[in-house]
This record gives structure tokens, sequence and C-alpha cells, in this order.
């Protein structure tokens, strides 16, 4: 049974990317991808880690490419998006991606999972997801955290700076 | 059960995806969406690694690599959104003014 | 097998009751505003009118489905599906009383902030596949709008959520019931005010319903719909109105509980059902949102980012540390 749903997630993720990497129309591809992160949420589900999966429906699908379709619609690119050629040169491209998934392949097989940790699945089934994200989070990444935290502030300033740019010109 | 090798398989396939368009679009938007493609995929083994193995790091590392991923976004975006103000155009050909023609 | 199949009903049942209260929230709507307005509202079909939505529900199906020639199909069609299928999921995890909900997701919060996100992807493809300057500036004031109150919205349910310690819907109501007020509303004035503001944002609802703002924009992301395709985001803007309205009893007002003082005082309080409960406070919240819409002048849209990013969420974060604080030393 979880076979078969894993399938399912895989063989759509993988469609969903192919199609949405391949449509000329920028916003057709941008609703493949979406497609894409719901079912990369799903997994995570499948994966018993289901804070994690909201935040990549809440951040991916819900900000992330919020923010590239709003882009898309600010500069109005409705004639730009429909280019006659556009993909370029890929076939020899193709071959390379092709020979460096041999290699990746190759790692894939020869990994031996042989390390066991703290937290087993019937421990974060007990105690929640959360909780547990939450504790290693604040007690073990406390710094990384913290610096995070700075580093997302410096969009926030960038888009501030942008705008107020764009107001003191006046031209635009 | 699924076997671990399955979803390190749909992530290495899902990441040379990611990498085939980012090497093959010339559109400056497409290609953030493929760098956000390959940090999917990317966060797709960090958890199966991290479920396998019954450890909780890989569930951090991913957690951080989301929000990361949305504030390189928002940054690269910015800069898409000044370079077309200047130059009214997001194909990569057109940005070669430190080409030799 | 029995349990999938009392699933299936429990959720049939859900779902029915919510779209004939959707189908009179409607007529309340109507009479409310009417008599709001000195008016008498609809009165024709049936005693005081209350056939009305039936005949409206008839009348709308039986339409023509028009579809512009210039639009992208797909997408146009595809569009109200997304809105009604990601605000009627977010039924599942609401629980109704102590021991009737549909799933008891231990992440229930997150799962209606999710979906809700994804929702907004309906009305921005709405607006962009009409192929129409009103419905393309619809679409793109309600992007700018939902993004910006989302994070508001948010960070008042982070202030429950911290107070509360979970973010299973049913146990912050325990908690909230065990707390000293028994409604988080009072302690967390500043969150519940937050909330309703950014309740309204959400839900393109009036004062803030600039998506669909008539006197501008003929009626935003819906003006190339008809017939049942408008039917459809008419249903999923009331089903999320409703959504919204029970997260609030839920999360601020104390969902099926009564608080403890109240039944100290009067402890006939203990005989009445914990639904009707949930019941009242649902209405009220609907009927909050009726009475503003009657009342209040429509926002212009750079005063609704200012509201949004200048008040409400500096707002929400001293919110947040005020609660960090009182449940750290109190």
């Amino acid at each position: 049974m979880v076979k078969i749903i894993f399938g399912y997630f895989a063989i759509v993720i993988i469609a969903s990317a192919l199609a949405g990497i391949t449509r000329k129309n920028l916003v057709y591809s941008l609703c493949w991808i979406l497609l894409m992160f719901i079912h990369i949420g799903g997994l995570y589900l499948l994966l018993n880690a289901e804070f994690l999966a909201m935040v990549q429906l809440i951040v991916y699908a819900g900000a992330i490419l919020v923010m590239f379709l709003f882009v898309i619609f600010l500069l109005n690119l409705k004639e730009e998006i429909k280019e006659a050629v556009f993909i370029h040169k890929w076939s020899s491209r193709l071959y390379g991606i092709i020979f460096l998934i041999f290699f990746a392949f190759l790692g894939v097989w020869n990994f031996k999972n042989n390390f066991k940790g703290l937290y087993s699945i019937e421990f974060i089934e007990k105690e929640g997801h959360t909780k547990i994200i939450g504790t290693v989070l604040f007690n073990e990444y406390l710094f990384p955290f913290l610096i995070l935290g700075f580093i997302l502030l410096v969009p926030l300033l960038g888009v501030g700076i942008v705008a107020l740019r764009r107001k003191t010109n006046g031209t635009t | 059960m699924v076997p671990l090798s399955y979803y390190l398989i749909l992530s290495v396939i899902v990441f040379f995806i990611g990498a085939f368009s980012f090497l093959t679009r010339r559109n400056l938007i497409m290609m953030f969406l493929s760098i956000e493609i390959m940090l999917n995929s990317v966060n797709i083994s960090l958890v199966a690694l991290s479920h396998y193995m019954q450890d909780i790091r890989g569930h951090i590392l991913a957690l951080f690599v989301i929000a990361l991923a949305g504030g390189a976004v928002a940054v690269g975006l910015i800069i898409l959104v000044l370079a077309y103000r200047n130059r009214k155009t997001i194909k990569l050909e057109d940005f070669n003014l430190l080409r030799e023609e | 097998m029995l349990e999938f199949l009392l699933m299936i009903i429990k959720t049939v049942i859900v779902f029915a009751i919510v779209l004939t209260h959707v189908a009179y929230t409607t007529y309340a709507e109507r009479k409310i505003i009417g008599r709001a307005q000195a008016r008498m509202g609809p009165m024709e079909v049936g005693p005081h009118g209350l056939l009305q939505p039936i005949a409206d529900f008839i009348k709308i199906f039986f339409k023509e489905d028009i579809i512009p020639v210039k639009s992208e199909k797909f997408i146009f069609q595809i569009a109200p599906l997304i809105v009604l299928i990601f605000t009627m999921v977010n039924l599942t995890v609401i629980p109704f009383t102590a021991n009737f909900v549909l799933a008891d997701l231990n992440i229930g919060l997150l799962f209606i902030l999710a979906s809700a996100s994804i929702a907004v992807y309906g009305i921005i493809l709405a607006g962009w596949a009409s192929n129409s300057k009103y419905s393309f500036l619809g679409g793109l004031r309600s992007a700018s709008q939902v993004l910006s109150y989302e994070i508001a919205l948010a960070l008042s349910l982070a202030g429950v959520v911290l107070a509360s310690g979970s973010l299973n819907l049913r146990d912050i109501v325990i908690a909230q019931h065990n707390s000293i007020f028994g409604i988080y509303a009072i302690p967390q004035i500043i969150g519940f005010v937050i909330f309703i503001i950014a309740a309204f944002a959400e839900t393109n609802r009036a004062p803030f319903d600039l998506p669909e703002a008539e006197t501008e924009l003929v009626a935003g992301y819906l003006t190339e719909y008809s017939a049942f395709r408008y039917a459809l985001f008419f249903l999923a803007e009331y089903v999320a109105m409703y959504i919204m309205a029970s997260l609030c009893a839920l999360c601020f007002l104390g969902g099926w509980t009564v608080p403890k003082f109240l039944t100290h005082l009067f402890p006939f309080l203990h005989k009445v059902p914990g639904l009707l409960w949930f019941a009242i406070k649902v209405y009220a919240f609907i009927f909050l949102y009726i009475w503003v819409r009657a009342t209040l002048p429509r926002y212009r849209f750079d005063q609704l980012l200012n509201i949004g990013w200048k008040v409400l969420i500096p707002a929400g974060i001293i919110n947040l540390i005020i609660i960090a604080f009182v449940k750290k030393f109190l």
C-alpha cells in the first residue's frame, strides 16, 4: 500500500517537473511546478515529517511561487513569455546530464545505511514531530537559527530599498 | 516499506531535471525556478535519509534549506525586477555588457 | 471497511450542513443589509422570501456557461475548482464538538494556513486567465493583499499556539478552557483584533474587498465568470467565511466550551450542548461580517497595504512578545 502511494507521488513529481520545465508559457510552468511542490509535501507526510510538509506547502507553494507569479504579472511579460525557440543547444547538455546521472546512480547503489540515530520513528510518533523539531532546533541549532533570522532580514531591507528608490525617482 | 534507494533515485532524477532546465532555459525566471526544483530534490533526499537513519538532523537541515530558499528567491526577484527596469528584458543573452562583440 | 463507510457518511453530512448554511447566509446577508438600509430585503419567494436562496440556486445553474474566446481555456476552467477544493478541504480539520472531527490532525492549524495559501492561486490564475484588464487588476490586488495579510493572520495565531502549546485545534480548545479566563480573546485582545481584521482581508470581504471592488473594477477577478463557475467562486467565498469564523471561535472564543467563571455563576449552562455554543459563536462572527459590510466604506489600496505592513504586523510581533513573557514568567 505504501509502495503504491509512493509510486503515485514519484510519478506525479517527475511528470510535473518535466512538464514544468518544458512549457513555453511561464504561468503554465508555474502551475505544473506548484503541483510538484504539493506532491513533495505529500511525500514528506509519507516520511512522518508532517510539520515539514506543512512548511513546504506554506513557504514554497504559498509564498515563493506566489512571488514568482507576482513578478511575472508585475513585469507584464505577456509578449515575452511566448518565445519561439526556448530551449537552446539542448542535446549536448542532455548527454552531459545523463552522464552525470550515471555517476549519481552509482553513488546511490553503493550507499550503505549503517547508522542509527536517537530519534526512532516510534519516538517521533509518540512525541509529535513539531515538538521534537522545536526542541532540537532551539537547543542544538540555536546559533544557526539566529543567523538564519539575520539572513532573512536582508530581503526585507532589500525590498524596502527598491520600493524607496522607485518613489524618489518618480519616473517609472 | 519502500526502500531508501527509491527515494534517493527519485531525488537524483528530479535534481537533474532541474539542472537540465537550468542549463538550457535562457529565461531568468525559469532559471530561478529550476534552482528551486534542485533545492526541493535535495530536501527529499535529506528527509528520506533522516527518516531511515532515525535521526532528526535531516529535517532541521531541510527546514533551513526551505527558509533560505525563501530569502534567496526574494533577493533574486528583486535583482530581476531591477534588471528588467534597466534593460527591459529578462533573457540571459541580452545581459552582455561585459562581453566582446 | 465499516469505518471507511462511516467516514464517508460523516463527510457528506458535514458538507451538506455547510452548504445549507452557505445558502441561507446569502439570505441572511440580504435581509440584514436590507434592514440596515431601511429596506425589506427579499420578500417575494416564499414567506418572507425564505425560498429565495433555492430560487437563486436553480437560476444560476440553468444559465449559459460562457468562456471568453481569448482566455486561457484550461486555467480559466480549473481556477474555480482550485479555490473551492482548497477551501472545502479545511472543513475536515475543524472540530465541531469535543468528539466530532473528520480528521484529527496534530498540525490542524498549519493545515488551514497551508490550504488557505494555496486557494489564493485560484483567484490569481482566474484573474490572469480571463484576459481582461479588470480581472487582471483584481487578481494582482488579491495576490498582494493576501500575501500581506497572511503574515498578520499567522502572527496572531502564533500567539494562540504559544499560549496553548499545541497546533491541534482540539487541544487548543481544551488548553483554552483550562486557562484563567477560559477564552483567549480576553488576555490576547491585540491578537484577537488582528485576527479579525486579517480574517476580513483574507476572505476578500468588505471593507477589504478590493479584488472585487465593483465601483472601480466591475467585479475584479469574477468579471468574466458566469453561471456555475461564478457560483463555485461564490460558494468558496462563503465557505471561507465560515472557516474563518470557526477558526475564530476555536482559537479565541473557546470553541464548544463555556468559560468556567460563567458556569460558576449560572450552573444551568452546563446543560446546553457544545455544538450549540460553537454554532452561536460562529453565527456571531458571520453577523459581524455582514454588519461590517453594511456599515463601513471600502479602503483605498495603499491604505490597505499600510494597515497590513505598518500596523498589524508590528502589533502582532508585540503581541507575541507579550505572550512569551507572560508564559515564561507568570
